[in-house]
């Protein structure tokens, strides 16, 4: 069987973190009530003019920058002509000749090594709105009608799903760090069309070009490429012939389906949109703004490594979400441990946030308590495991780890007196086992010792009980 | 004229239902115009730049504050068809 | 109270101020004066005379507690293509029958801070696409001079409500001329702003780069004086500009002593009526005999200005039009089977014969495979035409043309012959095309009675050179 090569470019949409739409001055929040974010201008009432949003320009700019893009020194808006319910002008202003950003790309791992997939440009637009299917009729909402996206185009660079799904994680990861996009999947932050085709090897132009539109989730896009391009194998090696379409994904029956579109759905008569001048970025601007960018992905985690003195493997799993790695930076600002913060992060606080489905950001746990908590250990205030039963309680209610420890009376024992007092009692009361241990059984001493942390009611500190029985042990014998 | 206008794909693309008759008669008024306005194609343009605006201007921006939305009611007053909350369409079954 | 058909702004103004009559004695005399007339002229969409009333007795109260905002109690007509906060806009369409506004455009609220009544809807060209207002849905509206005869388009109404005595004033868009020659045609005086001078935001636009708001007035002062409550920098319209708006009233002295007068050759032809051209030529040659200096010269891509502005203007409008669907607003077809059949019947419906050809050629010049030949073509040799203009103004000062090839035409007289219309704008397409501004103001009439424009053409934001020479030419027509 002949070998054939697999090419896939990726656009990716972005919703960016306004607070207002890319041309007026409704709020971009979400969840709101249908048809409540709406203005003249999003609606497209007759006369209503679009006013571009400074921050929606900036941010677009500032994740071309993080990408490794050159800014164009003078860009320009257009009308893409098409009527659709949920695009209110039935036009959607974007970019086509000169965008934002052009250029760039994202840096991702392979078996083979590092490969950077290049970014072919990145052009800001406006969202459309929702359309919500009933029974017999169907609904629009506006509310998501003009919010400001970047459109990130990829260069066809990607050889297989896996490669997908590496330059979308990092192209995320990036943009996250670069606080311009939530990127959050469940609310459609982050949308991308996949274009597929297949090629026998040694061919040098394109095979026929499949484009699946408007995926949300990055499992989706895995086994939709799958899908794809299993398809188009088959087709192409049984002697067919592929067509150059539009497919859909359809999750739930686990296959791509071609959508029915109208011959003319591609005409869409892109000209300069005449309401909107176009954006000029001095030299001076960009730089200042280039100057200001917050760190990427991976200067980060030598930067953990480096400050923290923590494990390259603890770095990343730390720094993959920006959130993390920002809470695990000022919880160890105020504790010092790294490595102790490091290892209870990774473990019991990742632990929870997996169980509760909560982010970092919201729960109710706060970087001061878990420093706090990790402090009471070190210091021997409580011990180990008392740290781990409040973890939970810290991670769901909050609250402040020291004042819990004081009002529950949680802290180790370690006045001598008390001890000594248990200590006494368990060698009265387990005289078998004393007599074990003077006999040689070496194992009798962690006994004595579990009951004396019983009698404690699990507040003794450990290491104290087993100095203070080895120095029974030494009188005794 | 050697023209020769597709006006029914056009008024497809523009979504205006056009009689038999009206086409025939855009057809021919169509093609007379466009026979006129052909004139700019005798025009040496080489090196000249487009005029995109009406004016030449850069760099008009809004500040990312939320102004106040119109109300749902407002929004959807206009609507011929309409929900308590959404615009009412006929049920959509094609994709594009 | 001066009949209404004299009262200019500045002495309605100057009437109110001095409490000789008071906004709702004025606002009375002018319904009834539309009782009396606009059953033959046709010219207003919709009058509600509580609603004037109501504003007027407002602005009564305002005054008599001490408001002296400039244009207080000063009624003024809005051509149907502008929003108003709870009114209607029809457009002229069936489009838009029962819309209501939820919003004011910038023109309106500027207006409405400065006292102003609106005082009447009135008749356009359905979209402003027309050059007669026989394109509007409703009704055919008359010249004042001569009721077989066209008023003008597309603002028509206004211009006719102005000239035939039933407004003080009204409010025009002009996109490739559409106040310039109706103030022509209804012989009264109708100024296009500089593109960028007035606010567009929320009246309806037919192309977007060649929109202007402007006032149509019965004198150059009135003009210089709404101009002045209209212009300026409008946060809402990413094409104004954040220039200083000039008193222009204060800025007319009447002055014709060393201004000099282009006379663009292009503009004097042999298609035009002679009794146009000759009018035109004899308020030069006053001018001149007044102290100006006349300079001849050429704009040499003139010709091809028609065919570069029906390319982008109607490529601009399939666009602007496209959000008149159905849905959100404006006509719907009955039981539509599918959104397609929503919005291509509804828009058949909706939209008259002028609107959907003007839509469809815009369409098809932006049309795969046609975009370079039209709209890339007429883009570059728009620039060519606003250069002749760079040029022509360092040699002059203002320029004088005719408006407009003829005199008014006899309604349905050229509804025949699509072309022939079109090219009757020949004359204020270029300035549009430009950016510039531009006045027409009466300079004689036809042996028929029918009024001839006089249009004075400045440079961009040159609003204050145009008015003054007008204002100066005014003076020496009327041997004032």
């Amino acid at each position: 069987m002949s070998k054939y090569l697999i090419t896939i470019g990726l656009e990716t949409h972005v919703h960016l973190k306004t607070c207002t739409k890319m041309f007026c001055g409704c709020s971009t929040e979400f969840g709101s009530e249908p048809n409540t974010n709406v203005c003249p201008v999003c609606l497209g009432y007759p006369g209503a003019l679009p006013v571009m949003n400074r921050e929606a320009v900036k941010q677009c700019v500032i994740a071309g920058l993080m990408l490794g893009c050159e800014i164009n020194h003078i860009s320009t808006f257009d009308r893409k002509n098409y009527f659709y319910p949920d695009m209110s002008k039935n036009y959607q202003t974007t970019q086509q000749e000169l965008p934002l950003c052009v250029g760039g790309g994202v840096t991702i791992d392979t078996p083979a090594g590092a490969r950077l997939i290049r970014i072919h440009h990145i052009h800001q637009e406006e969202d459309a709105g929702k359309i919500i299917h009933y029974a017999r009729h169907s609904g629009v909402d506006f509310n998501r009608c003009g919010m400001p996206l970047m459109e990130i185009v990829s260069e066809p660079d990607l050889t297989s799903p896996d490669e997908a799904m590496a330059y979308l994680h990092n192209l995320r990861q990036i943009l996250v760090y670069a606080g311009v996009s939530e990127c959050n999947l469940e609310e459609g932050n982050m949308r991308s069309d996949v274009n597929i085709s297949v090629r026998p090897e040694g061919q040098a132009e394109l095979g026929t070009r499949v484009e699946i539109k408007n995926m949300n989730t990055f499992k989706g896009i895995h086994a939709a490429l799958k899908y794809e391009i299993e398809r188009q194998l088959y087709v192409v090696r049984s002697g067919g012939r592929l067509v150059q379409e539009t497919r859909r994904w359809e999750s739930e029956l686990g296959e791509t389906q071609p959508m029915r579109t109208k011959e003319n759905a591609h005409d869409y008569r892109y000209f300069p949109e005449p309401d909107l001048v176009p954006v000029v970025l001095s030299k001076d601007t960009v730089e200042e703004w280039r100057s200001a960018l917050p760190e990427l992905p991976a200067a980060r985690r030598e930067r953990m490594v480096r400050e923290y003195n923590i494990p390259e493997y603890d770095a990343g799993v730390l720094a993959d979400e920006k959130p993390n790695a920002d809470f695990f930076e000022a919880a160890a600002a105020i504790c010092g441990e790294a490595k102790i913060l490091s290892n209870w992060f990774m473990t019991d606080v990742m632990c929870l946030i997996s169980e509760s489905g909560l982010t970092i950001e919201q729960c109710a746990l706060t970087p001061g308590a878990l420093a706090g908590l990790i402090s009471l250990v070190t210091q021997g205030v409580i011990n180990g495991p008392t740290a781990k039963e409040l973890l939970p309680e810290l991670f769901r209610q909050g609250g402040d780890p020291t004042a819990l420890v004081e009002s529950r009376g949680l802290a180790q024992v370690s006045d001598c007196g008390a001890l000594q007092s248990y200590v006494d009692e368990v060698f009265a009361a387990h005289g078998r086992s004393v007599a074990d241990f003077l006999a040689g059984k070496k194992a009798a001493a962690g006994f004595l010792t579990g009951q004396v942390m019983k009698l404690s009611q699990g507040k003794a500190d450990p290491k104290v009980v087993n100095q203070m029985i080895a120095k029974k042990f030494a009188e005794l014998s | 004229m050697g023209l020769n206008i597709d006006v029914a794909y056009v008024a497809e693309l523009a979504r205006i239902a056009l009689t038999a008759e009206e086409t025939k008669l855009f057809q021919a008024q169509l093609e007379s115009i466009v026979g006129y306005v052909n004139k700019i194609s005798t025009l040496n343009l080489e090196g000249v730049q487009p005029t995109m605006h009406g004016q030449v201007s850069t760099n008009f921006f809004r500040e990312d504050v939320v102004r106040p939305s119109l109300s749902r009611s407002q929004a959807l007053a206009n609507a011929p068809m309409r929900t308590e909350s959404e615009f009412k369409l006929p049920k959509i079954v094609e994709d594009s | 109270m001066e009949d209404i058909a004299l009262l200019t702004v500045a002495a309605t103004l100057r009437g109110l101020k001095n409490r000789e009559f008071s906004s709702v004695e004025l606002s009375q005399a002018l319904l009834n004066c539309i009782d009396a007339k606009d059953g033959q002229l046709q010219a207003y969409l919709k009058v509600d005379a509580d609603y004037i009333l109501k504003q007027a007795a407002t602005a009564d109260q305002r005054r008599a507690a001490g408001d002296d905002a400039p244009l207080l109690g000063l009624p003024i007509a809005l051509k149907d293509v502008i929003n108003v906060k709870g009114e209607g806009c029809s457009c002229a369409s069936r489009m838009m029958e029962g819309y209501r506004s939820p919003f004011d455009a910038t023109v309106a609220a500027k207006l409405r801070a400065a006292g102003v009544v609106f005082a009447g809807r009135t008749n356009m060209d359905e979209f402003a696409m027309g050059s007669s207002t026989e394109s509007s849905a409703f009704q055919v509206t008359r010249n004042p001079h001569n009721l077989e005869c066209v008023p003008g388009g597309s603002s028509g109404g206004s211009a006719a409500a102005v000239a035939g005595g039933e407004a003080i004033a009204a409010l025009g868009t002009d996109t490739g001329g559409s106040i310039r020659q109706p103030a022509s045609f209804c012989g009264c005086v109708g100024l296009k702003p500089s593109y960028g001078r007035v606010s567009r935001h929320g009246v309806a636009a037919y192309a977007s780069s060649l929109d202007q708001v402007g006032p149509l007035t019965k004198s150059v002062e009135d003009a210089a004086i709404l101009l002045r409550e209209l212009a300026g920098y409008d946060p809402n319209d990413g094409t104004t500009l954040d220039i200083a708006v000039p008193d222009y009233a204060s800025q007319l002295t009447g002055n014709m002593q060393g201004v000099r007068i282009g006379l663009p050759r292009e503009y004097f032809i042999e298609g035009s009526d002679p009794e146009v051209t000759a009018a035109v030529l004899s308020a030069v040659e006053a001018c001149r005999a007044a102290g100006a200096e006349i300079v001849d010269l050429s704009l040499p891509h003139t010709e091809y200005a028609i065919a570069v502005y029906y390319i982008l203007a109607n490529a601009e409008a399939s666009a602007n039009l496209a959000r008149f669907d159905g849905v959100r607003y404006g006509h719907q077809t009955a039981a539509p089977g599918s959104v397609y059949d929503l919005y291509a019947n509804s828009r058949a419906e909706g939209f008259g014969a002028e609107v959907k050809r003007r839509i469809i050629l815009g369409t098809y010049v932006l049309s795969s495979g046609y975009y370079d030949a039209y709209y890339g073509k007429a883009q570059r040799a728009r620039t060519l035409i606003r250069e002749d203009y760079t040029r022509a103004f360092e040699s002059c000062d203002v320029m004088m043309t005719p408006v407009a090839p003829t005199a008014a035409y006899k309604i349905g007289a050229a509804t025949q012959d699509l072309l022939k219309i079109y090219l009757g704008d020949v004359f204020t397409v270029p300035a549009s095309l430009a950016g510039i501004c531009g006045i027409s103001l009466p300079c004689g009439s036809t042996t028929d009675g029918l009024p001839i424009g006089l249009q004075v053409l400045g440079p961009a934001f040159g609003e204050s050179r145009i008015l003054s020479v007008a204002h100066a030419y005014e003076k020496i027509r009327d041997g004032r």
